[in-house]
Order: structure tokens, then C-alpha cells, then sequence
């Protein structure tokens, strides 16, 4: 039956593909043909790769964790496709285009928070968790009140990330493939419930491997393709672009001009990285800690090449793309002047694929674009649908008195039940200001997800009542923080100045959590604090040895 | 767990070596990682034209190229070390924690 509706939904997805292609040329926008060839190609590839998983996906641990069997090297993939979504490739070259310098220390501080996340959670998270970052919290804490907080900072940090990534499609796919925007959001949050309901992890987990793969070679090939231009030479790629563009280019401007904002955005990309729940339910799906280190060191190797490769591309869409005739938004450039590109500045990579590879290899990067979109958005569409069945609903409604079966089916509910919201608030969005979305989701999981996480694995005195005030107040203070803060207060809710000066709010939300949390534990002398700090040692030995912990499944 | 169990394990010496030395060297690799990066960031909080300076007279590559550079490679290179002595050293230890009590 499951594959009758799965066939059902593929042609539907199909028809309305086509039906959008067709509207583009009616509208007459430009058709990218190779794109649109390409893309359904992957569309194509993946479907199958559902189908194939969907055969696989039987228990809930399938449908979770792809059963506990994927490799390090495999998972490592996956988490940098997780992290390579199409804003970090389109965003980040963008900002290196319009900047210069200042995008690289962006790209670094999206990297070192790996390192961190291997040292100190990615172990005693695999061998504490079975499939979300909430079973670990509430390991030896009480499991309502403590799923609830951790379910909450988990679906509030998908559905932001769902937001950014849906408008950010709608409009890239807009300008890609001339599709309509609601036709081209509609479409992603079809094909991404598809992915999660039928292929759950093992599906999703693969679309981001074969996307992160294309992504990787299309990135490698685009910087190659540079480098060659310049006999290879960073010193001729960077004086040609320094005497287009300026001296400016090369050294740190304006983006982090303050030292507390500074710090705040390194704080909440380094600790946001570590409470992001679609990257932490990746550690689940590998067979034990040995290769839940692999993959982090395999992810950050891939992801840190990328930064690498997208530095480049921004330096060559400065020297091929900037002044570029064919790629000037003349109508722009009357209003305002200067040199603006077609679509903005986040299109300097795929304008750059045109420069470097023809209309050919554009059709290639603007698929990979979209695929990376789909990918993203599945993977955060399961950590989301993951929070609502296995946290919210088997653990705190029903206690746990669920059979895996029921559990599975909630979770596929949920997903349609995502998809429908992200498709919904996508459409909502089009026209607002979303700068600060991705900002927010990242400081929430700074200031709610991780300190919860951190001090539950290490700190003998967390409580129960410690974790959920102070879990509460960090994501009380980073919503409210963005809220007064510049973006929203100031460029969206139009006031004349912001009642909180800073863009990041995460050195401040991020230490009241840690602060609130250390004052209501070591004040609660309840029995059941007492308990929880016995349990304790237990869970250690646990998480350094792995005694106890969830092994791959049979299959 | 058992209460006895728990007692046991606390009480071998791989199990105690194993935390010992982990942690230590977690903590190590950790601060690493904070030094380099956070050196970094609030050099480009206060002194940015540090990294803006050149790299020579007769090239407009700046200093701060090849550092930020190397803080990629430096991260990737920290993941490969813990993994390789963890992998190894500590899995061991844990191994033989887990055989000391009949688990493996």
C-alpha cells in the first residue's frame, strides 16, 4: 500500500513540476533547460533512493537513526551536507564577493565549533542518546519537564532554520528555473516530506551524501577553474582583485567591528553548532562512538575544504563576475549605481559558474543549489518531526507506554504536519526581512539546547529545576535580545534605535542560561535532587565507556 | 547500572586512566581550539589592521590570509588527532573496562 501512494506521490510531484516548468515559459522568464534536466535527474535519483530505504525503514529505530548502521566516513558526509546548505554556499561566497576578508572569518567561525563538539559531546552523546539530543538531558533528570524544554528549543530551532531555508528556495528557485514562488515552495516541502516519511533517515541521510558530494565537486570544480586563470597564483587572483574592488578587500572590515559583537557571534556559532538539533540526531545513526569521532573528523575536514573552495569562488566572482557586462542588473544600476548583479549579491557563485563553465555547468550549480535546499530542509524536517513523536509525544504524553510502531507513525504525522507549516510560513515570509532568522535559531540553540546538554553530560549537580529555569531563561533572553535588538526593533518594527545594541545575543543569553542554571540546582535540596546527583556516576561510566549503549541494529 | 557495578568500575584502574587521561586531553585540544580562535577574533575586534598589513612590499596579500587559512587546517588537524588517540588509546581502555566486567 505505502508504495502505491509513494508511486502516487512521485507523479504528483512530477506533474507539478511540469506544470511549473510550463508557467515559466508562459511568464517568459528565462528557461534554464540543463538546469531543469539536471535537477530532475536528482529529483529522479533520490526518489529511488527513497524507495529503496522505505523497503528498509521497518522499526523506529530505522526511521530515526537508519537503523545505527551508516559509517563514519558516510555520516561525516551527511553532517557536512547538513552544514553546506545553500545559504552557508550562496551566503558565504556572497559575503566574500561584497567583502573580501570579512567572509572568511564568518567561515571560521562556522567551522571551529566542530573540533569542540568532537572533544567534548560528540561521545558521551552517542553513547547516552538512542535518537534525539533530549534523550541525553533527561538521562538521569525527570523526563517530562526536561524533554518538554528540549523539544521546545529543538522544533523552535527547525522551524526557524525551516523558514529561512523555504524563502531562501522560493526565491533562488524563482530566479533559477523561472518557476513561480509558491510553486517552488510548495515543491521543496512536497519532495522533503516525501523523503522523511517514507525514507526516514536512512533516505534523508543519503540525499545529503550524494548532495554534499555534487555540492563538493561543483564548488572544487568552479575554484579550479579560477585558480587556473591565474596560473594558480593566490598573489595574481588577489591583485586583480584588489584593482578591481580595492585595497579593502583583503583585511577585516566592518562586519565584526565591536569586540562584544565580536564575541557574541563566535559564542553563538560555536555553542549554536553544538545545539543544533538536525546535526546532533546524526550521531545516533552511526554504530558506536569510535565512528562518531570519524565523523566528525571527516565532516570537519569536508566542511572546512568548502570554506576554503567558497573563499575562492567569492574572490572569482570579484574578478569575473564584478564588472561583467552580462551579469549587471541594468536596471538596478539606474536607480541606485554602482555595479549590482542580477539577483543580488548571493548569486556571485552561480553567476561565476556561468563565467567559468557555460550555460551547462550553470544549469549543474543552480541544481546542486536546489538539492542542497532539499537535503537541508529533510534533515531538519526529521530532527523537527523526531522532538514532536519520540520526545513530546511517546515520552511526555504517553510516558514512554508506546509501542515503536505507533511512535513511527506519529513521527511520519508530524513530518506531513512540518511540511505543511514550512510550506505555509515560506509563503508567509516572502516578502519579510528573514536576516534574522537563521541568527536566532542559531542563538537558541546556543542559549537553551546546549548549556542543558553540556552540564547534563559533565556537571554531578545539574537538576531538574536548574535545567528547565535556566533552559527557559536562555531562550527567553535570546528571543527577547533579537527582538530589541537592531534587525527586528529597528529595520523591521521601524523604531528610530535599538532598546539592545548588539546583532548577536548569544554571549548574553548563553551565560544567563549557565548562570541560571548553576544557581537553581545548587539551591534545589529537593529528594529529587538528591536522586539526581546519584544517579550520576551511572551515567558517566556510561558515556566514557560506552557500557550500556545503543548498538547498531541487526540488519 | 547496579550500585555494586558502578563501584567496581570506579575502582579499576583502566577505567581511572581512561578518564584521567581523556579528559585531560580533551580539556587540551579544547583550549587549543578557543586560544587560536578567539585570539583571532578579538585581534579583529581591536587590532584589525594587524591582519590587514601585507605580506611584502610587492604583494597585496594581506597576513591575514594565510592565518585564516591555517585556523581551518588547524581545526582539522586537532579533529584528527583526537580521533586517532581515542580511536586507539582510549578505546582500548574502555575495551578493556567493559571485558573487566563482562561486557563486550
Amino acid at each position: 500500500m505505502f508504495n502505491r501512494i509513494f508511486l502516487f506521490l512521485i507523479l504528483g510531484a512530477v506533474a507539478v513540476m511540469a506544470g511549473g516548468a510550463i508557467e515559466g515559459e508562459v511568464a517568459k522568464q528565462e528557461l534554464n533547460m540543463s538546469a531543469i534536466i539536471m535537477f530532475l535527474l536528482f529529483v529522479g535519483g533520490t526518489l529511488g533512493i527513497t524507495y529503496w530505504a522505505a523497503k528498509r525503514t521497518k522499526s523506529a529505530k530505522d526511521f530515526y537513526t537508519a537503523g545505527g548502521g551508516i559509517t563514519g566516513f558516510q555520516n561525516g558526509m551527511a553532517i557536512a551536507g547538513d552544514y553546506m546548505s545553500a545559504a552557508s554556499f550562496l551566503g558565504i561566497s556572497g559575503l566574500v564577493y561584497l567583502k573580501g576578508y570579512d567572509g572568511l572569518i564568518y567561515s571560521i567561525g562556522f567551522l571551529v565549533g566542530w573540533p569542540v563538539i568532537l572533544f567534548l559531546i560528540a561521545e558521551p552523546l552517542r553513547n547516552l542518546g538512542k535518537y534525539t539530543f533530549a534523550d541525553v538531558a533527561s538521562y538521569r533528570l525527570r523526563q517530562t519537564p526536561i524533554r518538554t524544554l528540549a523539544a521546545s528549543g529543538s522544533i523552535a530551532t527547525v522551524i526557524l532554520y525551516l523558514i529561512a531555508q523555504m524563502v531562501g528556495s522560493g526565491k533562488l528557485i524563482q530566479l533559477l528555473f523561472g518557476l513561480n514562488y509558491e510553486v517552488a515552495v510548495i515543491l521543496v516541502g512536497v519532495l522533503m516530506v516525501l523523503y522523511v516519511t517514507f525514507g526516514g533517515m536512512l533516505a534523508t541521510t543519503w540525499v545529503q551524501i550524494i548532495k554534499a558530494f555534487l555540492l563538493l565537486s561543483g564548488a572544487t570544480f568552479m575554484a579550479v577553474a579560477v585558480m587556473a586563470h591565474y596560473d594558480f597564483s593566490f598573489g595574481s587572483l588577489f591583485a586583480q582583485a584588489v584593482e578591481m574592488k580595492g585595497i579593502e578587500v583583503m583585511s577585516p572590515g566592518g562586519l565584526v567591528s565591536d569586540p562584544v559583537s565580536a564575541i557574541s557571534l563566535a559564542v553563538a556559532l560555536m555553542f549554536g553548532t553544538a545545539g543544533l538539533p538536525h546535526i546532533l540526531m546524526r550521531f545516533f545513526t552511526v554504530s558506536d562512538a569510535k565512528e562518531a569521532r570519524k565523523s566528525v573528523f571527516y565532516a570537519t575536514g569536508f566542511i572546512g575544504y568548502f570554506y576554503i573552495l567558497t573563499f575562492i569562488i567569492g574572490f572569482g566572482a570579484i574578478v569575473m563576475v564584478y564588472t561583467n557586462p552580462e551579469y549587471l542588473d541594468v536596471a538596478k544600476q539606474a536607480v541606485s549605481g554602482g555595479s549590482p548583479i542580477l539577483g543580488g549579491n548571493n548569486m556571485a557563485a552561480i553567476h561565476l559558474s556561468h563565467a567559468v563553465g557555460g550555460d551547462f555547468f550553470l544549469g549543474f550549480i543552480s541544481a546542486v543549489a536546489f538539492a542542497t535546499i532539499l537535503a537541508v530542509v529533510s534533515g531538519l524536517t526529521l530532527a523537527g518531526a523526531s522532538a514532536i513523536s519520540h520526545d513530546l509525544y511517546a515520552s511526555v504524553f504517553k510516558k514512554g507506554e508506546v509501542d515503536s510502531m505507533k511512535e513511527m507513525q506519529v513521527s511520519k504525522m508530524a513530518t506531513v504536519a512540518l511540511g505543511i507549516v514550512a510550506i505555509i510560513m515560506g509563503i508567509a515570509f516572502e516578502k519579510q526581512n528573514i536576516a534574522f532568522v537563521v541568527g536566532l535559531a542559531f542563538a537558541i540553540a546556543a542559549s537553551a539546547n546546549f548549556p542543558v546538554l553540556m552540564l547534563s553530560m559533565y556537571w554531578k549537580k545539574l537538576t531538574t529545576r536548574g535545567a528547565v529555569i535556566g533552559g527557559s531563561m536562555g531562550l527567553a533572553t535570546a528571543v527577547l535580545l533579537v527582538i530589541l535588538g537592531p534587525i527586528v526593533w529597528v529595520q523591521i518594527l521601524g523604531n528610530a534605535e535599538a532598546i539592545f545594541p548588539y546583532k548577536y545575543p548569544a554571549l548574553f543569553s548563553v551565560t544567563v542560561s549557565f548562570i541560571a542554571i548553576w544557581f537553581f540546582s545548587i539551591t534545589d535540596n529537593s529528594q529529587n535532587a538528591k536522586n539526581e546527583h546519584e544517579m550520576f556516576e551511572a551515567q558517566y561510566i556510561r558515556s566514557q565507556t560506552g557500557i550500556g549503549a545503543e548498538g547498531a541494529s541487526e540488519h | 547500572m547496579k550500585k555494586e557495578l558502578v563501584e567496581k568500575i570506579k575502582a579499576n584502574p583502566d577505567y581511572q586512566k581512561l578518564v584521567k587521561t581523556r579528559s585531560g586531553f580533551s580539556i587540551k585540544l579544547t583550549v587549543a581550539m578557543l586560544v587560536v580562535y578567539f585570539t583571532f577574533i578579538l585581534t579583529i575586534a581591536f587590532n584589525p589592521s594587524a591582519l590587514g598589513a601585507p605580506l611584502g612590499a610587492d604583494t597585496v596579500t594581506t597576513v591575514g590570509i594565510p592565518i585564516g587559512m591555517a585556523i581551518i587546517v588547524f581545526a582539522f588537524i586537532l579533529t584528527g588527532i583526537y580521533t586517532k588517540r581515542a580511536n586507539g588509546e582510549f578505546d582500548d581502555l574502555a575495551n578493556a573496562v567493559k571485558k573487566s566486567v563482562g561486557e563486550d
